[in-house]
């Protein structure tokens, strides 16, 4: 408990990262009862196509005269869902690769980052839209698109962290007192890595619901789900004459996507020692 | 002195060819992953085909071999710049995606461009006014730009600069109708590829600004900089040329390394905006479910970003001597 007071004390100073977390509360709170308090279907047509925002439909209605205000709030729950999931998954696999290469070092090694570097360099948007493609867009094929491609940065700062810490004197301690490669690898060196991990998690959900906005703009999402990137390609193709329809959802992204990123951005200065001193 | 570079550029050369293989695999792994062959394809456009009409095309196919052989096979093809054929289309996809490139690469270019040289020069002032009024005006619009969906971004300067105002075009490459001449052309298509290239490059823009301003920072705690501001320097000469050129290699390293990222990124932007690039080619092709021509094109983007790595660390090594006898 007291080190969770020591951390809110140094996560406080950063006025910017608890604006932007009491943000994303608003958010969360609005994708969990929003849907629940608001419960008009965001597939129902509900009302005239294409009405500007009104007292009625406070964010107006799409061209299929969807009710839009639904539509964000249950576009909350997929965006939030995804993002989280996609990196989750992303964290724990390149957590797994990362670990393995630098704590074993040598071919391992060597191995195991040549293949981070594979999906480092090849453009990883395009490759979640071809995986996407071939097994037919679902919230499980989506999320699992996007964990694929994003997981080589994770694996490469597990890496240097496991080689930071694996010639340390209490890792030597630990391998003189017999115990496995695994318990050291799991109970000794992971909970000091966590702390970067969780910068570069918390991050990569940002990154990741960007990226699915992107693939839902293009039409690869869920079709029995709405996605605020899907809101925004149905916008579109009225741009001239109702531009608030596509405006409205890219706000809605670009604001959680900045809270996320403020509130990454105040984890790392208050769990990353080196930066406590500016 | 000659044979150090030559090695350098022939073992960095050589190291292309089990990248470009290992993209060769996993494309082959994604056809094999999706449902249906061409044989079945094939089969099913053909109407009401007899299992035995589809063995026999799976013979004709190589289909019916073991996967090695029909892996040596697809290699084989590659290496003559067969990426199949385009059923929907009915052309080679090899055709298909050239056709594209260019148009692309003249995208990725001014978009990298534009982000480099306002990115530096915005992480630069920022660093040199430390903790006052620009500092803190860059890093909130680089917060912003790093938040926002390029594809959004994209739709809403359509709508101001388009729509409202009508300065410039909504999309395309360029005005179809009257021949102009070759100024007027180049002058036509620069117009046409102001807003993409805005699009594409704020994002990147915002990141280089801020890794130019803490790169910037942290150079201007070593002692060179003191010795510097020591021997009376102005601080104008301190941050543009000590801090700043030493500060340049972090931002221009992963400007390389995110060229896969760009290429990515110009699939929304060419969408948006009717570019006709490869990112058209594969919206199209999602939209025709074109599986061939998308995997073709993650092949031929794949290799691109490849041999634009390439060609960067070549550069690098002429620069910069230290990386040559590494």
């Amino acid at each position: 408990m007291t080190a969770l007071v020591a951390f809110w004390r140094k996560y406080r100073r950063n006025r910017a990262a608890v604006a932007g977390l009491a943000m994303l509360v608003v958010v969360l709170l609005a994708a969990i009862f929003g849907p629940l308090v608001y419960p008009t279907d965001p597939f129902d047509m509900v009302g005239r196509p294409s009405s500007p925002p009104s007292a009625r439909f406070v964010l107006g209605t799409d061209v299929s005269g969807r009710d839009m205000l639904a539509g964000l709030l249950h576009g909350a729950r997929v965006s939030l869902l995804i993002g989280i999931l996609a990196s989750l998954g992303a964290t724990l696999f390149g957590l797994i690769v990362g670990a393995i290469a630098g704590y074993y070092g040598r071919a391992v090694d060597t191995i195991l980052m040549r293949c981070t570097d594979f999906f480092l360099t090849i453009p990883s948007f395009i490759l979640a839209i071809v995986i996407i493609a071939i097994f037919r867009p679902s919230v499980a094929t989506v999320t699992l698109a996007i964990a694929a491609v994003s997981w080589p940065q994770v694996a490469r700062l597990a890496r240097a962290e496991f080689i930071a810490h694996r010639d340390r004197e209490y890792v030597l301690a630990c391998r003189a007192l017999g115990m496995s490669d695994f318990e050291i690898i799991t109970r000794q060196i992971l909970p000091n890595a966590l702390p970067s991990l969780l910068v570069v998690s918390s991050l990569l959900v940002a990154t990741s619901i960007l990226t699915e906005s992107g693939l839902s703009f293009l039409g690869l999402s869920d079709p029995n789900v709405i996605s605020w990137g899907y809101m925004v390609g149905v916008g579109r193709t009225v741009l001239r004459v109702a531009w608030w329809m596509p405006a409205i959802p890219g706000i809605a992204i670009l604001l959680t996507v900045l809270c996320i990123n403020l509130v990454g951005e105040g984890l790392n200065e208050a769990l990353n020692p080196r930066l406590q001193r500016r | 002195m000659m044979p150090a570079k030559l090695w350098f550029v022939l073992r960095r050369v050589l190291q292309v060819i089990p990248v470009v293989l290992a993209i060769a695999a996993l494309n082959f792994l994604l056809l094999h992953l999706a449902p249906g062959d061409a044989a079945d394809i094939i089969a099913a456009q053909s109407g009401g085909a007899t299992p035995e009409f589809v063995a026999e095309l799976r013979r004709s196919f190589g289909l019916d071999r073991p996967l090695y052989q029909q892996f040596l096979f697809y290699i084989a093809r590659l290496m003559t710049f067969d990426l199949g054929w385009s059923n929907v289309q009915q052309r080679p996809v090899f055709d298909l995606i050239a056709d594209r490139v260019p148009a692309t690469l003249l995208l990725m270019m001014t978009g990298i461009s534009l982000a480099l040289l306002f990115g530096t020069l915005l992480g630069i002032l920022a660093a040199m006014r430390h903790r006052r009024g620009i500092d803190s005006v860059v890093s909130v619009l680089a917060l912003l730009a790093y938040a926002t969906p390029q594809f959004w971004l994209g739709l809403m300067l359509i709508v101001l600069f388009s729509i409202t105002l009508g300065v410039l075009p909504s999309g395309g490459m360029m005005t179809i109708g009257p021949d102009m001449s070759a100024g007027a052309r180049a002058l036509d298509v620069a117009r046409h590829l102001l807003l993409p290239t805005l699009t594409l490059g704020l994002f990147y823009m915002a990141i280089y600004a801020r890794l130019m301003r803490s790169a910037m920072l942290e150079v201007y705690t070593q002692e060179f900089i003191t010795t510097a501001r020591a021997k009376g320097l102005s601080e104008a000469r301190v941050g543009l040329v000590h801090a700043a050129s030493n500060a340049l290699l972090p931002v221009v390293t992963l400007a390389g390394v995110q060229i896969g990222h760009l290429l990515g990124g110009s699939v929304l932007v060419e969408t948006v905006f009717g570019w006709p690039g490869l990112g058209r080619l594969v919206f199209d092709a999602l939209l025709q479910r074109d599986l061939n021509l998308l995997l073709g094109v993650l092949f031929v983007s794949s290799v691109l970003v490849v041999l634009i790595n390439l060609a960067v660390d070549l550069l690098y090594g002429f620069l910069d001597p230290r990386i040559v006898h590494k």
